[in-house]
């Protein structure tokens, strides 16, 4: 478990912090003023529907893409003001799970899995294999998936390869996108259940971007709604669904009338 | 009297066409200045650690050895068509003689770089961009950007440098079996002996033709890896993104070594 920060009122400095947080992509504003905390060691879920801001939010935390303004605190460390070098050792405390898995093509899985351990020379290749089959285990694939390459895994294996590059070089901060979309239900839930697993087991703080509501049930403690670039919601996950907050009841019973309207072309 | 609503007169349509040809030069030199960032910041990573020594030798034995058989037939039909086309031309003028140093001149001098270059521009400039533009829509490149490596370390740089040391070797192979094409015309159709055809051929050849389309060698393969990585590095928009990564990268590193080309003769050989 990550050691918590105690800020000088006595409260404890989240794990990220995100204040005043903008971004627009020529016109088109995304990121419109986004404040949130997210408590060390807890499992955040971020909601909204498409083009919410939900990825680009993930992106600024990340630093693949630079806020216009605002600002990102890990650590109650303002990230704007790191170093490349500081930037780069908050970077290694972070795993990231990609909607598509985003995994190299070039590689056999073994080599994805230990990829951050061998760039940052943590570890020979020859134990490199080892590893991999450790942490595929922990994600529920055999050892021998390890030789494969990742076009001749399935969907759902593709998850659990990515999952298990996530989780292999131990680190407190776990992203995830979109962990189950294009999953079948129970594929989706077993996701879950391995995201549960492994940021228990790390004892990791965990940030998910999702429109599954079942999934954002499954894995958060808290959760958030983004709407038009802005938090419009935020309390436990266990609530979702009565909420008592209109737009958040509407998105996670899916309903048509309410006060989220989408824009469709006439 | 107002003109009427939609109507231009002919100033307006001056200051359009103006606009318009200021957009583009201002596009032309925005692309340049981003080039121009993109591989000085690829150069720049060969000299700082972490090095990716097996990415370079996988690159470059994509580039240098893969690309052989392409490069290798090309030059020698390109000496076997200059030994007829010059032999036909210089029989005009009694001139036969200098079919050999026409040849061996033209190979060594242009055509062995130039369509070495280009050859390598078709085959590994756009395969460059197709596989580092997959990366980038299928959000590989960011995975990397999470997994503590630098994209432009481990994608970039190493393509760059093996194409700008694989390229005089593959032009070194051009260059003999050039001059072996022409060799092979001249003794077997055009009526001249071996050896004298082969005197000739290194009579009047000095190490500059040679060095000097080495130094160009280098260049358009720093030129075809650079345009290959830098459009598949910049693509968007799917799979048709990729296409066009892939079309630009062959069309703007063809484009750039013809005119590389000219600028390269003209410092290294005007007077």
């Amino acid at each position: 478990m990550s050691a918590k920060l105690v800020e000088a009122n006595g409260a404890t400095t989240p794990k990220i912090r995100l204040r005043g947080l903008c971004k627009a992509f020529g016109p088109k504003v995304v990121l419109d003023g986004v404040d949130l905390d997210i408590r060390a060691g807890h499992s955040m879920v971020i909601l909204g529907g498409s083009g919410s801001g939900k990825s680009v939010t993930l992106k600024c935390i990340l630093g693949l893409i630079a806020p216009d303004s605002g600002t990102i605190e890990i650590d109650g460390r303002d990230l704007s003001r790191l170093s490349r070098r500081e930037r780069e050792e908050v970077n290694d405390r972070i795993g990231m799970l990609f909607q598509n898995g985003a995994l190299f093509d070039s590689l056999p899985v073994w080599e994805n899995v230990c990829f951050k351990l061998l760039a940052q020379r943590r570890i020979t290749r020859r134990a490199a294999r080892d590893k991999a089959a450790e942490v595929l285990a922990q994600v529920g694939l055999a050892a021998s998936v390890g030789d494969l390459s990742p076009s001749e895994l399935s969907g759902g294996m593709q998850k659990r390869v990515g999952l298990a590059r996530a989780i292999a070089a131990e680190p407190d901060i776990i992203f995830f996108d979109e962990p189950t979309t294009g999953l079948d239900p129970i594929m989706g839930a077993v996701i879950d259940g391995l995201i549960l697993d492994c940021v228990k087991r790390l004892g990791a703080t965990a940030v998910s971007i999702t429109h599954d509501m079942a999934s954002a049930r499954r894995i958060g403690d808290d959760a958030a709604m983004i709407h038009k670039g802005r938090i419009v919601w935020r309390g436990a996950a266990a609530t979702l669904g009565d909420t008592g907050n209109a737009m958040v009841d509407q998105f996670a019973r899916g309903e048509r009338e309410g006060p989220i309207q989408m824009e469709l072309r006439k | 009297m107002p003109a009427p609503m939609g109507a231009s007169s002919p100033l307006d349509r001056a200051l359009d066409l103006t606009a318009g040809l200021g957009r583009f030069v201002l596009g032309i030199l925005r692309s340049a200045g981003a080039v121009t960032l993109f591989a000085a910041e690829a150069i720049s990573h060969i000299f700082r650690p972490p090095f990716y020594g097996r990415l370079f030798l996988k690159a470059f034995v994509e580039i240098a050895w893969f690309s052989l058989p392409v490069v290798a037939m090309t030059a020698f039909f390109t000496g076997m068509v200059l030994a007829l086309q010059s032999y036909t031309g210089f029989a005009r003028f009694n001139a036969e003689g200098a079919v050999a140093n026409v040849v061996v001149l033209s190979i060594t001098r242009e055509l062995g770089p130039v369509l070495a270059g280009l050859m390598v521009a078709g085959r590994i400039g756009a395969a460059f961009a197709a596989e580092i533009g997959t990366m980038r829509v299928t959000d590989q490149i960011d995975a990397l950007n999470t997994l503590s490596t630098n994209a432009m370390k481990y994608l970039v740089t190493p393509r760059i440098l093996a194409g700008t040391l694989a390229l005089p070797l593959l032009v070194v192979v051009a260059n003999i079996l050039g001059v072996m094409g022409g060799w092979l015309i001249g003794t077997q159709q055009l009526g001249f002996s071996s050896g004298a055809y082969l005197k000739a051929t290194f009579d009047f050849l000095q190490s500059w033709d040679v060095i000097s389309g080495l130094i160009k060698a280098a260049a358009f393969g720093f030129i075809v890896t650079l345009m290959g990585c830098w459009c598949g590095y910049t693509s968007g928009g799917g799979a048709q993104g990729v296409g066009r990564a892939t079309t630009s990268a062959v069309v703007a590193s063809s484009i750039l070594i013809l005119a590389s080309d000219y600028v390269l003769t003209a410092m290294m050989f005007s007077r």
